[in-house]
C-alpha cells in the first residue's frame, strides 16, 4: 500500500474506529437492500457486490478432497459467516481466499483479480487489500505487541516512526489494549491475543478482514467484545468480514450472510433462509449445536466459548 | 521383499534428488532476498547474536579442552622419537586446516543450527510464516535470510576463535604440564603454519561451512510438517545431516584443493 493513499484512508476517518454506521455506510457503497439467495454461485444477486468469488474450486490433499466445484461469493462490505463441520474445509477456504493456497482447479477472485493465476511476487501484493486473523493470533512471538501491530506500517508505508507509533498506539487502544506496547504475546492471555491479532490485522486499512475462528477457546466475555469489535470495523469502515466459526449463538448476532460448506460444496443464505433451511446437513448443524446451549444457565453461557 | 527394497532405494534417491534441487531454488531465494533491498540490518544484527555471541562460551571451552588433549597426545606420540619440540607444528597445522573448521561447524549446528531450525518450524506451526505473508512480507526475506547470513558471517570468526583457544589450551599445557620451551612451542608453530595456504584455506572451509549449516538449517524448518512432531523431526534431521555432510564436504574440499 502505498503512503499517499493510506494517509487518505487514515484522513477520511480521523478519530477512531467508532463513528456512526449510516456516514460510513454512504462512503462504501453498500448497498442495504438484503436480497435472499438460497444457494451457491451468482444467483439472482448483483455480481458488482461480491468482493470475493469462488468459482468451481477443487483441491485435494493427497487422498483427501476438500473442496469439489465450489462455487460460492462474499458480499461487498457485509459480515459472512462460514459454518461446516471440522474438517469441513473452513480454514482452508480462508487460505484460499487469502492465498496461502492455490486451489488445483477453478479460480479465487478477490477484487477482480484471480489469485490463482497470479505469481508468487504478485500474489504479496494482492495481499495488501487483504487482512487476516489466524486462530492462534499467529503474532511473531519474539516481538512486543508494539513491533508486531507496526510491522504493516512499516513495510508499507512511508509515515514516520512518530508517527507510526501514535497510530499503533491508537490501534491497541481501540481493541482496549491500553499500555501493553511492550509486552511479548506470551504474557498476554488468549483473548487478549486474538484482539492484538485484530487489530494488526487490520492496521493497514484492509478492504477484506478474513477471521479464522476468532472466537474458539475464548470466555463468553472476550467472546462479545471480539464480536463488538468486528461489528464497528464491517459498520464504520465498511470492511468486509469472512469468518469462521462454529458458534452458532454469535454467528447469527453477526452474521449479514450464511456460508455453510458441506461435502465440497458451499450454500449461501441470509440468515433468515439459513435458520429456516430444511437441508438435511443444515437442519442436523443447527439442532446439535442447539443441544449444547439447553441447561439452565443457558443464558449466562450465551456467547461461551465454542463447543468443540 | 528384494523388489521392496529396490522400490524403497529408488524412492530414497529420487528424494535425495528432489530435496537437492528444492534446497538449490531456496538457496537462490535466500541469496536474492539477501542482497536486493531492503536489507535488515537490525534482524542481521540480533541473529549475528544468537548465533555468535552465545555460542561464544561453548566454542572457546571445547577449543581449548581439544587444543590441551591434542598436545597431550602429540607430546606421548612425538617424545618416542625426540621430537617434542613439534607440538607447536603439529596442532597448529591440525589444528587450522581440519580440526578447527570441522569441530566449530559441528558445535555451531548443535548449538545454534539446531535452535534456527527449531524456532523456524515452530514459527510455521504457529502460522507465523502465513502471519507474515498475510501481511505482505515474505518470509524468506524477514525472517530466512538473515539466519542463513548470520550463519555465513558467524562461522569463519567462531572457527578462527576455536583454533586460538585449542593454540593457547595446547601452549599451556606443553610448557606449564609437559616441561617444553615455549619459545620451541612458538618457534615450531610459526614455521610449519603459512598463511595462504593453512589460514586461507581454513577460512574458506569455514565460509562453505557457515553456508551449508545456514541454508540446511533454514530450509529443514521452512519446510518442516506443521506440528510438533515436525518440528522435533526437522531439527534432528538439521543436525543429522549438516553434520554428516560437513565431514563429507571437508573430505571433498580437502580432497580437490588440499587444504
Amino acid at each position: 500500500m502505498s503512503g499517499a493513499r493510506f494517509g487518505s484512508r487514515i484522513g477520511s476517518r480521523v478519530g477512531s474506529l467508532i463513528e456512526s454506521r449510516t456516514e460510513l455506510r454512504v462512503g462504501s457503497r453498500v448497498d442495504e437492500d438484503e436480497r435472499g439467495v438460497e444457494t451457491a454461485g451468482m444467483g439472482r444477486e448483483d455480481a458488482e457486490e461480491f468482493r470475493v468469488t469462488l468459482d468451481g474450486v477443487h483441491l485435494s490433499f493427497g487422498e483427501r478432497r476438500v473442496f469439489d466445484g465450489l462455487s460460492v461469493g462474499f458480499l461487498r462490505g457485509k459480515i459472512t459467516v462460514v459454518l461446516g463441520g471440522s474438517g469441513g474445509g473452513k480454514s482452508t477456504l480462508l487460505r484460499l481466499i487469502g492465498g496461502l493456497q492455490r486451489p488445483d482447479e477453478g479460480s479465487v477472485r478477490v477484487a477482480g483479480e484471480d489469485l490463482a493465476q497470479l505469481s508468487n511476487r504478485d500474489l504479496f501484493r494482492a495481499r495488501d487489500r487483504i487482512g487476516m486473523l489466524f486462530q492462534g493470533g499467529a503474532l511473531l512471538d519474539s516481538m512486543t505487541l508494539f513491533e508486531n501491530v507496526a510491522l504493516p506500517l512499516q513495510e508499507h508505508t512511508d509515515l514516520s516512526p512518530d508517527d507510526i507509533a501514535a497510530e499503533v498506539t491508537r490501534r491497541l487502544d481501540a481493541v482496549g489494549l491500553e499500555n501493553t506496547e511492550d509486552l511479548f504475546p506470551r504474557q498476554l492471555s488468549g483473548g487478549m491475543v486474538r484482539r492484538a491479532a485484530l487489530a494488526r490485522a487490520v492496521v493497514t486499512d484492509p478492504e477484506i478482514v478474513l477471521c479464522d475462528e476468532p472466537f474458539s477457546g475464548l470466555d463468553p466475555i472476550n467472546v462479545r467484545r471480539i464480536e463488538n469489535l468486528m461489528v464497528e470495523l464491517n459498520r464504520s469502515l465498511g470492511i468486509t468480514l469472512i469468518l469462521t466459526s462454529h458458534h452458532v449463538q454469535s454467528a447469527f448476532r453477526m452474521a449479514d450472510r450464511f456460508a455453510f460448506l458441506v461435502d465440497g460444496k458451499a450454500y449461501t443464505a441470509t440468515p433468515e433462509a439459513f435458520r429456516n433451511s430444511d437441508h438435511p446437513a443444515v437442519v442436523e448443524f443447527l439442532e446439535a449445536e442447539s443441544d449444547d446451549f439447553v441447561h439452565p444457565h443457558a443464558a449466562a453461557t450465551d456467547g461461551g466459548a465454542s463447543p468443540g | 521383499m528384494r523388489v521392496q527394497s529396490i522400490e524403497n532405494l529408488g524412492f530414497k534417491v529420487v528424494n535425495l534428488v528432489y530435496h537437492l534441487g528444492a534446497m538449490t531454488l531456496f538457496g537462490f531465494q535466500v541469496l536474492r532476498a539477501t542482497v536486493t533491498p531492503k536489507l535488515r540490518f537490525r534482524r542481521l544484527a540480533d541473529e549475528v547474536f544468537d548465533v555468535g555471541v552465545l555460542s561464544l562460551a561453548i566454542v572457546c571451552a571445547s577449543g581449548a579442552a581439544v587444543g590441551a588433549v591434542l598436545g597431550l597426545q602429540s607430546y606421548l606420540a612425538l617424545v618416542r622419537f625426540g621430537a617434542e619440540e613439534s607440538i607447536g607444528a603439529l596442532v597448529g597445522l591440525s589444528m587450522v586446516r581440519e580440526l578447527g573448521p570441522v569441530f566449530t561447524a559441528l558445535l555451531v549446528t548443535g548449538r545454534a543450527g539446531s535452535a534456527m531450525t527449531a524456532e523456524i518450524a515452530s514459527m510455521k506451526t504457529t502460522e507465523q510464516l502465513d502471519g507474515l505473508r498475510m501481511m505482505s512480507v515474505d518470509p524468506i526475506d524477514f525472517v530466512i535470510s538473515p539466519k542463513a547470513t548470520a550463519m555465513f558471517l558467524v562461522m569463519p570468526l567462531l572457527n578462527a576463535l576455536f583454533i586460538s583457544f585449542a593454540l593457547f589450551g595446547a601452549y599451556v599445557v606443553g610448557t606449564a604440564l609437559l616441561g617444553i620451551d615455549g619459545g620451541s612451542f612458538l618457534t615450531s608453530l610459526e614455521t610449519s603454519v603459512n598463511f595462504d595456504e593453512d589460514i586461507v584455506g581454513s577460512f574458506i572451509k569455514a565460509l562453505v561451512f557457515g553456508t551449508m549449516v545456514g541454508l540446511l538449517a533454514t530450509y529443514r524448518g521452512y519446510t518442516s510438517e506443521p506440528t510438533s512432531a515436525g518440528v522435533s523431526a526437522a531439527t534432528t534431521g538439521t543436525v543429522v545431516i549438516a553434520s554428516v555432510s560437513i565431514l563429507l564436504v571437508d573430505y571433498i574440499i580437502t580432497a580437490l584443493w588440499g587444504f
